[in-house]
């Protein structure tokens, strides 16, 4: 229990401590939001499809969460070419606290990095249907934060390889974001598309935090976070499994 | 007759087709220092990850205080504070936030924590500088830390790995002076590798020499003179193992450190 705390406390810290790297990873979102918000949102909108940026803001929150996520791995990649996973891992501390408080630091770091464009979604136009309801995707947004930073910790553990791992993670995010129902609807969307969105595990949190925010939904709740926990549980097996065998 | 603490038998590290430790047994008895020394890439460092499970024997069975690093890793943790080769330490973090965050994952009560923590940093000569982050750190001030470090939870064993590599002599010898005494006054026993001979010499109880993966000789700095028929540990050291240089091959880890500085990433 404490190991799961310090470790986390180690990640708010350090998160704390490289401030300049947030603005830096904001930067993209924001992008994103303004170039497709604006720039598409005036064809959406002809199209009888309604606001886009009121479409938009929810996947664009999920996007910067899964990228935060993703690159916690490289926090561990860091740590082994610094030596400092080998001081965790020769410790008495299970590799399965190790593993979890590393992962809920992580998690915790992307849902703040959520949290930020979320705000920022509100100075562009976003609103909210229902205020109430916000707990509860902040809830979705935090299973998203997890899953991927489990997912990203798991396969630095796995991958080793400085130069390797960013391009992995590229290789993995690129898909994962964009055929996930995060910049257009699924409803509408060709039926390959279709297909490929329901394989795909960021669909649910998206979808989860769309109908909450806007009322939207294309699967509903139940399967969102029926899905949401498999793949939580599912990435942290693999986490472990890799923890406990990993040699440094 | 004391009990072995550490017991190693047969043991066998293949990479591939390399064997880097080849068939070595040797044991260490409670409370002594024990020297394991060798040229670069002898296989040192391998038989300590072995001993400290971070590395799985290809064959073999050792164990450390009476548990086995394969199946009871927890156990075995717990009895041991090492410091490793290369350094370990957090660099975002201070020294003190390390050594806390150290105390925490060995369970450490938090007031038993902070007394040690304040009596480790002022024996390291540190504590005036506790609050700094390590990046701010010369070579020498993170050894010391780590050398505090791997003491704050009061371990049966202490691994060292090239521990004294990069310090300057008043430094070496101060923190040896205190090694030894932790040795005698709590028993605890220390298990180290070093460069320099007279540091083996002075300090250890016994001595093992290992090359090419293969252990050589054991015995006490004396036997292994009296032996090698020759006047200095050093000089025995050199008879057995040769005048060759040796190159070690994981240089690597050096380069992508300077490659990770020139990405201005911690
Ligand atoms: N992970 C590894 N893969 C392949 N070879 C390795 C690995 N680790 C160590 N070796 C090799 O094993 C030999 C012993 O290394 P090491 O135990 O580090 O030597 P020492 O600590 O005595 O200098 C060296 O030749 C080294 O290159
Ligand atoms: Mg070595």
């Amino acid at each position: 229990m404490k190991a799961i705390y310090v470790m986390w406390l180690r990640q708010l810290i350090r998160f704390w401590r490289t401030k300049s790297r947030i603005v830096a990873s904001l930067a993209q979102p924001i992008l994103f939001l303004v170039a497709l918000g604006f720039g598409l949102g005036p064809i959406y909108a002809k199209s009888g499809a309604g606001n886009y940026i009121q479409f938009l803001a929810p996947g664009i929150i999920g996007m910067s969460i899964l990228f935060t996520a993703m690159f916690a791995g490289m926090e561990v990649i860091w740590d082994r070419q610094f030596g400092f996973l080998k001081e965790t891992l020769v410790s008495p501390s299970s590799r399965f606290s190790i593993f979890l408080g590393r992962t809920l630091g992580g998690a915790t770091v992307a849902l703040i990095q959520g949290i930020i464009i979320f705000v920022i979604t509100l100075a562009i136009g976003f609103r909210p249907e229902n205020v109430i309801l916000l707990p509860v995707a902040l809830v979705f947004m935090f299973l998203l934060a997890f899953i991927f930073t489990a997912l990203g910790t798991a396969l630095a553990i796995k991958v080793e390889d400085m130069q390797a791992f960013p391009l992995i993670m590229n290789f993995i995010i690129m898909p994962v974001f964009f055929l996930s129902g995060a910049l257009y609807p699924l409803t509408t969307a060709s039926g390959p598309i279709k297909t490929i969105a329901l394989f795909d595990p960021l669909s649910y949190q998206i979808d989860a935090i769309r109908s909450l925010l806007t009322g939207v939904a294309n699967f509903g709740l139940g399967l969102d976070l029926m899905v949401s926990l498999m793949c939580a549980a599912l990435v942290t097996i693999m986490g472990i499994y890799f923890f406990n065998r990993v040699e440094v | 007759m004391s009990s072995p603490i550490i017991d190693v038998r047969n043991v066998v590290k293949k990479f591939k087709k390399f064997t880097a430790v080849d068939k070595v047994s040797f044991s260490v008895d409670k409370g002594e220092m024990f020297a394991f020394l060798g040229p670069n890439g002898a296989g040192k460092t391998t038989t300590i990850r072995m001993l400290t499970t971070l590395l799985k024997p290809t064959s073999g069975k050792i164990e450390i205080n009476g548990f086995d690093p394969l199946t009871e890793q927890q156990r075995v943790r717990s009895s041991f504070g090492i410091v490793f080769q290369d350094f370990s330490l957090d660099n975002e973090l201070t020294a003190l936030e390390n050594l806390r965050f150290h105390a925490a994952l060995y369970s450490v009560p938090k007031k038993l924590a902070e007394e040690r923590i304040h009596h480790l940093l002022k024996l390291v000569d540190l504590w005036e500088r506790r609050n700094d982050f390590i990046k701010t750190y010369s070579g020498g001030m993170k050894r010391r830390l780590e050398i505090a470090r791997g003491l704050v939870h009061h371990p049966k064993i202490l691994f060292l790995d090239e521990p004294t590599l990069g310090l300057d002599p008043q430094t070496r010898n101060t923190m040896w002076d205190y090694i030894k005494k932790l040795n005698k006054d709590e028993g605890m026993t220390v298990f180290f590798t070093t460069h320099y001979m007279h540091e083996a010499e002075k300090y250890a109880n016994r001595t093992a020499i290992i090359d090419h993966g293969k252990l050589l000789v054991m015995g006490t700095p004396d036997q292994l003179k009296k032996k090698t028929k020759t006047a200095s540990l050093e000089e025995a050291f050199l008879k057995l193992t040769g005048h060759g240089i040796r190159d070690e091959s994981s240089k690597s880890i050096d380069a992508l450190r300077t490659a990770a500085k020139s990405w201005g990433n911690r």
